[in-house]
C-alpha cells in the first residue's frame, strides 16, 4: 500500500462505556466485611460504534453539544481512555492538547516549566532544550523566562503553553477547545499558526462546540450526538446539522420551561397575552411542514405553515386572524392576516378552530417566535385575543447564508452584448 | 428526541463492517502502566522526580537544613532514651551512628510509601489530560524520596567519621543496598498508589503498617538485645525476613562497623538471604500486577 493512501487516523466501531458507581468511595474495610457484594453502578454509554477515518494532512473538526461524547472520543484517540470495543489506528506521532500547560507548576520559573511540559508532551530533554528559544520567541516572553509562573498573567500563561504545544512538531495533533484563549492579537497568531501547521502537512483533529472555528479551518467535520456520529463530511452540511440539533433542543427547552403548558391562562404573563377582550382564546401555536406534521425545525425552501388553535367563548362575527414572526432580535420579519380575504364568517361560542398560514419558507437560518391574534377588525387596535411569542421554532438552511431571509432566486449571467440588444 | 430530528438523522454505521486493510499504523490500545516507550517512561519519571525535588529545595539552602532537622531530632530523642537512659546499645560499636542510619533509612521508606499512596491522585490533571506511562507517577515519588535519602546520608557519614569510623572497601556495598531497597519500595509504591484509586482507606491502614514496621525492625534496639531478652537464637533470624531489617543490618555491617553482624550472619546462613530477597521479588510482582491492571482505567476511576 502506498504511503500516501494510509489514513492518519482510523477509528473503527469504537464504543466506550463508563461505570458510574452509586457510592463514590469504597474502602478496603467494606471489601473485607462484604467480600462478595458487588457494588452497584449505572452505565453511561459515552461512545456508540463510532467509525471514521481522517486522511493525512486533513484538518478535521468534531462538533457536538455538551455530553455528546466528543471529548471522550478525543481521549480514546489520545490513549488516555481504553476503549471497550473497536479499533483505533494512528499513523504518525501524536500530540494531545486537551488542556494547555499540562503539568505547569506555578512555583517554578517559565524556563523549567517549558522543559517539563515539553517532556510531558513527548520530547526528550535534549529536544526540549534545543527548541527552548523557539518556544520563548513564539510566545514573546523572552524577558520573563526566569519569572515564576505564579507571577504570570493568564494571557502570558496561555501564550507560553500554546507555544510549547506548537513547537512539539507532532504529525497528528488532537486539540480540544483551546482556540478561545488569549488576547485578540495572540489568537490571530494562533490561527495563523494553525494555517502553518496545516500547510506543513500535519493532520489536525479539532474538537469544539464553536462551529465558526470549524468552518474557518476544517476541511471536513463530524457532528456527534449521544455518543454517535450523526453526520460526517462537508463542513457546511455539518454546520447545518449542528445548528439544527442545537435549535431543536433549545426550542424544546423553551417550550417546556419558559412558556409552560400549551393551555396558557389569560393574563398569566404579558409576554404571552398582549391584549384581548376574552371573546376568543388562542390556545397554542406551532409550525407544520407541507404534510401537516409538526416541526420544531423547518428547513428553508420547503412548504411551511404557521398554525394556531383558537377557542371562542362568545359568538364572534367575521373576526380577523393574524400571525407574525419575529427573529431572535425582535425584528418582525413576516406578518399575515385574513383581513383582506373578505368576511370570515360566524364562529359560535364554545367552538374551536385551527388557523393555518401557509407559505413557502423563505426565512434565513435563525430562531423565530410566533405571535398570533384574533381581532374584531383589521385595524390592529382591538383584539379578542393577542399572544406574543406564544411558540418558537428554528429554521435551518442547507447552505451558508448571511442574510435574514432566503428568498427564492436564480442567478443568470448573460453576455453584455445580448443585454444591450434586448434593452434599446 | 423530537420528531423533526428523528426524521432527518440517520445512523451512518452498519452492523456488518468490512475488515480493515492491513498496515494502518499504530493501534491505540489505551493507557498502560509502562507505555510503549521505556525510555519515555524513564525520562518522565526523572522529570517528575527532579521537579518535585527542586520545588522542595528551590533557591534555599535552609530548605535542605530544615529537612535534616526531623531525622536528627528523632535521633536525639531515641539516642538519649535508649542509649543513655536504657543502655540498649549492646556490644556493637558506634551505636549512635547505627541508630541514625536506621532512622534515615526508615524515613526513606516512610516518605516513598506514604507519598506514593496519593501520588496518582495528586497527579490527577496529568493523568486525565495526557497519555503517558502511568507507572512514572509512583516511581517518581520513590525517586524523589531517594534523592532525599541520599542527602540525609551525608550526616550519617559525617557522624561516622567524627565518631572514629574509617572508610572501608565495604562501603561500596552501599549502591547495592540502596538499589535493593529502592526496588522494594517501587513495588510497594505501585501497589499502594493503585489500591488508593479504588480504596480510600489505604492511607490510614498503611500508616499503621509503617508504625508496626518501625518497631518490628531493629532500629533503636539491636539483634543482640532481642536474642538476649527472648533467649532464643532463631528469633533474630525471623526479623531478617523483613527486607528493611536485612538491608539495614547489612548497611550497619558494611558501612558503620563490622562489629554489627552482617545480614547473612543475622539470618543464620547466606542461603537464607533468599527469604528477604523473595519478599522483595514478590512485592514487586504483586505491585506491578495490581498497578498494570489498574492503569488502563485510572483516568476514569479517579
Amino acid at each position: 500500500m502506498p504511503e500516501q493512501s494510509v489514513p492518519a487516523i482510523v477509528v473503527d466501531g469504537v464504543s466506550k462505556t463508563f461505570a458510574l458507581p452509586h457510592e463514590r468511595v469504597h474502602t478496603l474495610k467494606e471489601k473485607a466485611l462484604h467480600p462478595l457484594r458487588r457494588s452497584s453502578h449505572e452505565t453511561l454509554r459515552a461512545l456508540r460504534d463510532v467509525s471514521f477515518a481522517v486522511p493525512k494532512g486533513e484538518f478535521f473538526g468534531i462538533v457536538g453539544r455538551n455530553g455528546s461524547g466528543k471529548s471522550t472520543l478525543l481521549k480514546c484517540l489520545a490513549g488516555i481512555y481504553a476503549t471497550d470495543a473497536g479499533r483505533i489506528y494512528v499513523n504518525g506521532r501524536v500530540s494531545t492538547f486537551i488542556e494547555l500547560g499540562v503539568g505547569f507548576n506555578p512555583d517554578l520559573p517559565a524556563r523549567d516549566n517549558v522543559k517539563i511540559n515539553a517532556t510531558m508532551l513527548g520530547l526528550t530533554p535534549r529536544e526540549a532544550d534545543r527548541r527552548f528559544d523557539r518556544i520563548v520567541d513564539f510566545a514573546e516572553l523572552h524577558d520573563f523566562v526566569d519569572l515564576k509562573l505564579k507571577n504570570y498573567s493568564s494571557g502570558m500563561l496561555v501564550r507560553l503553553a500554546f507555544s510549547v504545544m506548537i513547537q512539539v512538531d507532532a504529525e497528528i495533533l488532537l486539540i480540544d477547545e483551546v482556540l478561545a484563549v488569549g488576547d485578540a492579537a495572540f489568537s490571530q497568531k494562533c490561527f495563523d499558526e494553525f494555517g502553518r501547521i496545516r500547510r506543513s502537512g500535519a493532520t489536525v483533529l479539532l474538537v469544539t462546540h464553536d462551529m465558526s472555528a470549524v468552518q474557518r479551518f476544517c476541511d471536513r467535520a463530524m457532528v456527534m450526538e449521544n455518543g454517535k456520529v450523526v453526520q460526517i463530511g462537508d463542513v457546511d452540511a455539518v454546520a447545518d446539522k449542528y445548528l439544527q440539533l442545537n435549535f431543536s433542543e433549545e426550542a424544546r427547552a423553551e417550550v417546556a420551561g419558559e412558556e409552560g403548558p400549551v393551555t396558557v391562562v389569560a393574563g398569566e404573563g404579558e409576554t404571552v397575552r398582549a391584549a384581548g377582550d376574552g371573546h376568543a382564546e388562542i390556545l397554542e401555536a406551532w409550525v407544520e411542514d407541507g404534510n401537516g406534521g409538526r416541526l420544531e425545525v423547518a428547513p428553508t425552501g420547503s412548504p411551511t405553515a404557521v398554525c394556531f388553535r383558537v377557542r371562542f367563548h362568545e359568538d364572534v362575527q367575521d373576526p380577523v386572524f393574524g400571525v407574525g414572526l419575529d427573529d431572535s432580535q425582535g425584528n418582525g420579519l413576516f406578518s399575515a392576516t385574513s383581513a383582506f380575504d373578505g368576511p370570515s364568517g360566524r364562529f359560535p361560542a364554545g367552538t374551536e378552530h385551527i388557523v393555518h398560514v401557509s407559505f413557502q419558507n423563505f426565512l434565513g437560518p435563525e430562531r423565530y417566535a410566533i405571535s398570533a391574534s384574533v381581532a374584531p377588525d383589521g385595524n390592529g387596535l382591538r383584539f379578542h385575543d393577542k399572544r406574543d411569542r406564544i411558540a418558537r421554532f428554528a429554521v435551518t438552511d442547507g447552505r451558508p447564508r448571511a442574510s435574514m431571509t432566503a428568498l427564492p432566486y436564480h442567478v443568470d449571467v448573460v453576455p453584455a452584448q445580448a443585454h444591450q440588444e434586448v434593452a434599446p | 428526541m423530537s420528531t423533526a430530528v428523528t426524521r432527518t438523522s440517520s445512523s451512518p454505521s452498519s452492523p456488518e463492517r468490512p475488515p480493515l486493510p492491513p498496515g494502518l499504523g499504530t493501534p491505540i490500545k489505551g493507557p498502560t502502566a509502562m507505555g510503549s516507550d521505556f525510555g519515555r517512561m524513564l525520562r518522565l519519571t526523572w522529570t517528575l522526580a527532579v521537579t518535585d525535588f527542586k520545588l522542595r529545595y528551590f533557591g534555599s539552602v535552609l530548605g535542605y537544613l530544615w529537612s535534616l532537622v526531623q531525622p536528627l531530632m528523632l535521633f536525639g530523642v531515641l539516642y538519649v532514651v535508649f542509649s543513655v537512659l536504657l543502655d540498649f546499645g549492646g556490644s556493637e560499636k558506634y551505636y549512635p551512628v547505627a541508630l541514625l542510619a536506621g532512622i534515615v533509612m526508615f524515613n526513606f521508606i516512610a516518605e516513598a510509601t506514604m507519598g506514593s499512596v496519593r501520588s496518582i491522585m495528586n497527579r490527577e490533571p496529568l493523568v486525565r489530560k495526557i497519555e503517558f506511562p502511568r507507572v512514572a507517577v509512583p516511581l517518581a515519588t520513590v525517586l524523589t524520596a531517594l534523592f532525599n535519602y541520599m542527602l540525609n546520608l551525608v550526616p550519617v557519614f559525617v557522624f561516622l567519621l567524627i565518631a572514629g569510623g574509617t572508610p572501608r572497601w565495604t562501603w561500596f556495598e552501599l549502591p547495592g543496598i540502596v538499589l535493593l531497597l529502592t526496588v522494594w519500595l517501587a513495588g510497594i509504591a505501585m501497589l499502594l498508589s493503585a489500591m488508593f484509586v479504588r480504596y480510600r482507606d489505604v492511607e490510614p491502614i498503611w500508616s499503621v503498617v509503617m508504625q508496626v514496621l518501625f518497631y518490628a525492625t531493629p532500629i533503636f534496639y539491636t539483634l543482640d538485645t532481642v536474642a538476649q531478652k527472648t533467649g532464643k537464637d532463631w528469633v533474630p533470624n525471623l526479623f531478617m525476613i523483613n527486607p528493611f531489617a536485612a538491608l539495614l543490618q547489612q548497611f550497619r555491617h558494611a558501612i558503620v562497623d563490622p562489629s554489627h553482624a552482617s545480614s547473612a550472619a543475622a539470618i543464620g546462613g547466606t542461603w537464607r538471604l533468599v527469604a528477604p530477597l523473595l519478599v522483595i521479588g514478590i512485592t514487586v510482582a504483586i505491585g506491578w500486577t495490581v498497578f498494570s491492571r489498574m492503569a488502563p482505567k485510572v483516568a476514569e476511576d479517579l
